[in-house]
């Protein structure tokens, strides 16, 4: 990740697939883990350790959604109801059965890959914006469908509590234990889509976001393939719903509305289609978004505005940032904040040198 | 006449004048999508944006109504053609994801922008009609969903007339059927797309007078654009008398639906039953009624 390479040295095509294209590249991941596992978690207060547990969270969600639009190519605008069928399914067995977590994460994730299986049979037929329309469609009737049946949603809050997760005796509660409880299902996510990417399967996907009608005539089976996408995206974003209501230590439908689908997407855009390291920049950057533009504002807006104004103003200067942002990456750096990383890696690869 | 079938017959005019107003604004995409392939996820924004700029001349600087629309209009007009030239120009051959969000970040800076310098609070959007409904045996017919569906109808035709006979018009068909021939035979494609934009502000204007009346004007008011995904689904993407048929099918639907239903699961059937609808006719007839099939080529 941070190493520079003397050249493109490798001759086979393992060599070339490989997670650790050189020695070196173990060490940085080593260091990484030290960073991540020991000085942060140590090193940060209270409010800053929810600040990363938010970001992990959104890791996991960012990693399913590229997994089907960056690496598949089939658009999703119904991940935030994905997260929501996890959600919900999890909160609901641990209050009716009084499962362990362990299980409800699972169950919450394959109820997830289901739903979103069955939202993506549309894929089949229809592509790109129709696609997107349907899962659109997907979103808002999952929505409603939570809303309204008291059996899922619990009520009229629709919202459910749920149990701290525990592991033996210990009960997680704080933040820091949180911390490392996510950072766990970070990792797996991480290397989960490291590995699919690179596997069978992950060439099927890419081959089919590439050109799905060429990927079908060299015998892909599209139907299956673009299902499977669906499922595992959808699996992540199960994972991650149940994660973010056990974070919370409630279940909330109002925590999975459309705008965080768009979150999300918006996520995966920043940072980089079809990459890893673009989903965890773009996450770590739509989530911190929010918290940057309140921090400016209470800093700042003072100058210009009354405070009461000030206070008006930070929503609505999120949104517009928010846009602003997505529309500028588009335009400007369409495969993110991924290239401008790649971009300052091959400057300081042949650093001092120019070329 | 039996209660039971007045009911009906009441629930049914309702849903055909608020069909017709879906119309409108199910042409603004209609008309982007048939010029340019491009899809605006804003189109609800627009109306309000639109809807915001009439209702602040009238109200806050109390201006006449006929100059409040004719400003909404220019402002909408010059809009349209900036977000063209600006961002949908830099985002042709990309691919539709690319556009797709481009139009969904535009909608939630249109969302910043309403309330930051438009003013927060729910305006009203007073036109100089009565309140006062008529009576026809069962029916209810408000006035306001009357003309509604009058300038729908209108400007309906009237664009299908452009489409069909302008010089303009022709123009603009052959860039939607094929942007390189047309290139070609020496139309100003790019001239096209920003008209067809500007022609979306047009209706997004009359929209978001017609609208912002109804239901008053504040960030709400773009919620009326998930109303034109089913409708446009239903009706083929790119066919102006397709908008139409959607438009009655989605408003007959949700008024019939929301009348019988929603006693037993609650409300909210209005909102869920056009998308039922609409996942349906994504399985059966994807490119709508009137739409045309794609065929892809390798």
């Amino acid at each position: 990740m941070f190493h520079r390479e003397s050249g493109v040295l490798k001759t086979t095509y393992e060599a070339d697939m490989a997670l650790y294209p050189l020695p070196i590249a173990r060490w940085t991941v080593g260091a990484l883990a030290v960073l991540f596992f020991g000085v942060l978690p140590l090193a940060l207060d209270q409010y800053y350790l929810s600040l990363a547990n938010l970001v992990w969270i959104a890791v996991i969600g960012a990693l399913g959604l590229n997994i089907l639009v960056g690496y598949t190519g089939q658009v999703s605008i119904g991940h935030g109801a994905f997260m929501s069928v996890g959600a919900y399914t999890a909160a609901n067995l641990a209050i009716r059965l009084g499962s362990p977590w362990p299980v409800n994460l699972v169950a919450g994730g394959l109820m997830a890959a289901l739903v979103g299986a069955v939202v993506g049979i549309p894929s089949v037929r229809i592509k790109g914006l129709y696609l997107a329309i349907a899962t659109l469609a997907g979103q808002l009737i999952i929505e409603w469908t939570i809303n309204h049946v008291t059996f899922i949603s619990g009520g009229v809050q629709a919202s459910i509590d749920v149990p701290r997760p525990r592991l033996g005796p210990l009960v997680l509660s704080s933040q820091r234990q949180m911390y490392f409880f996510l950072l766990v299902f970070v990792v797996l996510a991480i290397v989960g889509t490291l590995n699919l990417v690179r596997s069978r399967v992950g060439r099927a996907f890419i081959a089919i976001r590439d050109q799905d009608i060429a990927a079908e005539i060299i015998g892909i089976d599209i139907f299956r393939y673009k299902l499977l996408a669906f499922a595992i995206s959808s699996f992540y974003a199960g994972v991650t719903g149940v994660l973010y209501t056990y974070y919370l230590g409630i279940a909330n439908y109002e925590q999975f509305q459309i705008g965080v689908s768009i979150d999300y997407l918006a996520m995966i855009i920043i940072g980089g289609l079809g990459s890893v390291l673009g989903s965890i920049f773009g996450a770590i950057f739509v989530t911190l978004l929010p918290i940057g533009i309140r921090y400016a504002m209470e800093a700042f807006g003072g100058l210009f505005f009354a405070p009461q104004t000030v206070l008006n103003l930070i929503p609505n200067l999120r949104l517009m940032m928010f846009g602003a942002l997505i529309i500028f990456f588009l335009i400007v750096e369409p495969e993110g904040l991924n290239r401008l990383w790649r971009n300052i890696r091959n400057y300081f690869r042949i650093w001092p040198f120019a070329y | 006449m039996p209660e039971e079938l007045g009911f009906f017959f009441l629930l049914l005019s309702n849903g055909v004048l608020y069909g017709l107003m879906y119309a409108l604004i199910a042409l603004g995409f209609v008309l982007v999508y048939k010029a340019t392939d491009a899809v605006n996820f804003a189109q609800g924004e627009f109306v309000m944006i639109a809807g915001l700029v009439v209702a602040l001349a009238l109200g806050a600087a109390g201006a006449p109504l006929w100059v409040a629309i004719v400003l909404g209009l220019a402002s909408m007009i010059a809009f349209g053609f900036a977000l063209e030239r600006v961002v949908l120009r830099k985002l042709i051959g990309r691919p539709v994801i690319a556009v797709v969000m481009a139009t969904i970040g535009l909608a939630s800076i249109l969302r910043g922008v309403g309330p930051t310098f438009f003013g927060a609070g729910t305006k009203s959007l007073p036109l100089p009609i009565s309140d006062e409904p008529f009576v026809i045996g069962p029916l209810f017919l408000p006035p306001i969903q009357l003309l509604g569906a009058a300038v729908s109808i209108v400007f309906i035709a009237g664009f299908g007339g452009f489409f069909l006979w302008s010089r303009k018009g022709i123009a603009m068909r052959a860039v939607a059927d094929n942007q390189q021939v047309a290139m070609a035979m020496g139309i100003n494609v790019e001239r096209y797309f920003g008209l067809a934009w500007a022609m979306t502000g047009i209706v997004s204007a009359l929209g978001g007078v017609i609208w912002g009346n109804l239901v008053g004007v504040d960030v709400n008011l773009s919620l009326v654009g998930f109303k034109v995904f089913p409708v446009v689904i239903l009706g083929g993407l790119d066919s102006i008398p397709g908008a139409v048929v959607g438009g009655l099918i989605v408003g007959i639907v949700e008024n019939i639906a929301a009348g019988y239903l929603d006693p037993y699961v609650g409300g909210g059937t209005k909102d869920f039953a056009p998308y039922v609808l609409m996942i349906v006719a994504l399985m059966v007839r994807p490119y709508g009624i009137f739409g045309k099939k794609i065929i892809e080529r390798i």
